[in-house]
């Protein structure tokens, strides 16, 4: 199952990206998982910038800083000015100042959104290879570390600069709900001086193990995956009723025009076999205009959504079948 | 007098002997910060100042003994002082920070965010501030270490100054400018040593708070009291670190996220490794090998109850209505993925 998800997600053609490998230094690792221990209770999500450089084909992420929460007062001048301050300080202190993306963190996987879709375009457009990490808190907390990278793929940046969502531009550009973010693969990567530090930290702390990965109960977190999918699904089903309802619209608009027309010419050809002048020609379109096509793009992001509940519900049943079956096997000893 | 610690402590003479250099390394460095209250000292103003200036002497050279023999028994048991505890995330940026030092320096400084309790600080956040050192003087970025904490703040308001770091193993004299720069900042502050340097091939992390010493009234001096650390995570951070670990193993000190099955196998390969051990020690125990030990004895016990004792038909019907629950649940999503993938192509028609 995680093969099938990771050509789902990324298409079946390699990644043609100019980035193909994300390197993240562990501190970076850390100090995510901190920020939305202390700052993101309470199912908000917490953002932030990440800083590194790019290598080759590889980016690699060395540092990053959160951003305060969105709450009270003058949003704009907090973001821009914050970030400026917080660069130029990094700087003084050797740390790369580079912008190569940012990070968010997510409740259940459910991060498409119109939202992200937008912040992570300006983003891909001022930056070629800057990417969004997600941070599945939830997930990570059932026992390893949920993070993933993504971009958006190149045709769905053509399609976002010019705005057009109708479903003719989309039907041209072939961009379904696979394509639209490509993900990338992580490697986490530390130093040597890091390294002693893990090691005297083990020494040192003497923490047990809680082994959450071997949880065996699940009914809960199924239960909330499940409502959210149900939700969006409703929110799907009622997309598609609109597309329907517009296509029959265009149907029935066609078949107006088309009977509009007979009648014209009968009328005509009648009044050319009595002698008279023919009817002028009047502009069919003034006439029946034609109705808006709806945007595709709410229904696109709602699939993507839809597929990415269903692959973590995927992932989730197959690590609980695994715990089941060693539990039988455990009964299996004892009795 | 060691050896009657020696005895009331009842550690093996190894132990003692490594215990004994390091306390060594802390003797010399008591005899600087010795050196440095006397250089911080008012000079003596009279005769009587300096039969006065001699017992200071005297008192602080004992003083000095007093202060060994704290760091010693600091090694074995708590000492009075709050008890500070790390988040992995602040050793970490002090680790980067070290290795992102500028030409020449030879230690980094920074200042350490966190919460005060009455008898713990936790410091959970820190940033380094540039300064530069030379044999006399050192120049600390006062204003960018008001900016970055401005900037810290908003994003958490809960976190305050509670002190700060410099990697390095020993405490100079600059520390002790730069501690009385914070002792203005925070109440108390804690001062954080990290020793990238790795002198005694560990890397030795320590906290001190500082506080007066001398006579009063004349010479007063600085004396910085070691206390105890700690290391504590929270749940997803312990995850987080479990993680890192694994990048020590491979040649090129990286690693991927893995996959989910293979998470699980891993997590069931590390209990069987756990039950070899166990089942090792108890077939050493059964041959007369080791001798047994009661409290370990308890534990197994434990564990062998743990297993609930379920019988066999009701167990299998647990098992399944689990197993038809998720796979159920794994057809929906099939069955979902399939539907939107199937009206994406309708659309496209």
């Amino acid at each position: 199952m995680g093969s099938l998800k990771d050509s789902a997600v990324s298409g079946s053609n390699p990644l043609d990206s100019p980035v193909k490998q994300i390197q993240i230094d562990g501190l970076v690792v850390l100090k995510i998982i901190k920020h939305y221990q202390e700052e993101g209770q309470g199912s908000e999500v917490v953002q932030g910038v990440l800083l590194g450089l790019v290598v080759e084909d590889r980016l690699e992420i060395t540092n990053c800083f959160p951003f305060p929460q969105h709450t009270e007062d003058d949003v704009d001048f907090d973001e821009v000015q914050y970030q400026m301050e917080m660069m130029r300080s990094l700087r003084h202190v050797n740390i790369d100042h580079l912008h190569v993306g940012w990070y968010q963190s997510t409740y259940y996987g459910s991060f498409v959104s119109r939202a992200l879709l937008d912040s992570q375009f300006s983003y891909q457009h001022a930056i070629e290879e800057s990417v969004v990490l997600i941070y599945d808190p939830i997930k990570t907390a059932q026992g390893s570390l949920c993070l993933k990278a993504y971009r958006l793929t190149p045709k769905l940046m053509e399609i976002c600069k010019e705005k057009d969502f109708s479903p003719e531009t989309l039907k041209k550009a072939c961009v379904g709900y696979e394509h639209m973010l490509e993900e990338v693969p992580i490697v986490i990567k530390n130093s040597h001086l890091i390294n002693v530090l893990l090691l005297d930290l083990q020494e040192k702390s003497m923490v047990a193990d809680k082994h959450e990965l071997l949880n065996l109960s699940s009914s809960n977190h199924l239960e909330k995956s499940l409502q959210l999918l149900m939700d969006r699904v409703d929110g799907m089903s009622q997309e598609i009723v609109k597309y329907n309802s517009y296509c029959r619209n265009l149907s029935k608009q066609q078949q107006q025009k088309q009977q509009y027309l007979q009648r014209r010419q009968q009328e005509n050809t009648q009044r050319q076999s009595r002698g008279e002048p023919p009817l002028p020609e009047e502009d069919i379109n003034k006439m029946f205009k034609p109705p808006q096509a709806p945007p595709r793009m709410d229904t696109l992001l709602i699939a993507g959504q839809v597929n990415n509940y269903c692959q973590n519900i995927k992932a989730f049943t197959s690590q609980n079948l695994g715990k089941l079956f060693m539990a039988e096997a455990l009964q299996g000893h004892s009795s | 007098m060691v050896m009657i610690m020696c005895l009331i402590c009842d550690l093996e003479i190894e132990e003692m002997v490594l215990k004994f250099m390091n306390f060594l390394f802390i003797f010399l460095e008591v005899i600087v910060a010795n050196v440095v209250s006397n250089c911080f000292c008012q000079p003596p103003t009279s005769a009587r100042g300096q039969q006065q200036e001699s017992h200071g002497d005297l008192r602080s050279l004992s003083s000095s003994l007093f202060i060994i023999i704290l760091h010693f028994l600091y090694e074995v048991m708590a000492v009075h002082g709050p008890v500070v505890k790390i988040h992995p995330v602040v050793l970490a940026s002090i680790v980067d920070s070290y290795e992102r030092r500028n030409e020449g320096a030879s230690r980094v400084i920074g200042t350490l965010l966190g919460t005060t309790d009455k008898h713990s600080v936790e410091v959970t956040n820190c940033f380094s501030v540039p300064h530069n050192e030379s044999e006399d003087e050192v120049a600390v970025d006062m204003e960018f270490a008001k900016n970055m904490y401005e900037l810290h703040k908003k994003v958490s308001p809960s976190e305050v100054i509670i002190g700060w770091y410099a990697t390095g193993y020993d405490i100079t004299e600059h520390s002790v400018l730069i501690h009385e720069y914070y002792s203005r900042e925070a109440p108390s502050p804690i001062h954080l040593t990290v020793d990238t340097a790795l002198q005694s091939n560990k890397m030795n992390i320590r906290a001190y708070v500082s506080s007066q010493m001398g006579v009063p009234g004349k010479t007063v001096g600085v004396m910085f009291t070691p206390l105890t650390v700690k290391y504590i995570y929270y749940d997803t951070e312990r995850i987080g670190v479990d993680l890192l670990h694994r990048t020590r193993a491979s040649a090129s000190r990286t690693n991927g996220l893995t996959t989910d099955l293979a998470q699980v196998a891993s997590a069931a390969g590390r209990v069987q490794e756990m039950l070899s051990t166990v089942l090792s020690y108890i077939e050493d125990v059964l041959s007369g090998k080791v001798m047994a030990d009661n409290s370990v004895g308890r534990f197994l016990m434990d564990l062998v109850n743990k297993v609930p004792k379920i019988t066999a038909e009701d167990f299998e019907s647990m098992l399944n209505s689990n197993i038809n629950d998720l796979l159920m649940v794994t057809y929906l999503a099939n069955l979902t993925q399939a539907q939107i993938a199937l009206n994406e192509k309708l659309v496209v028609l």
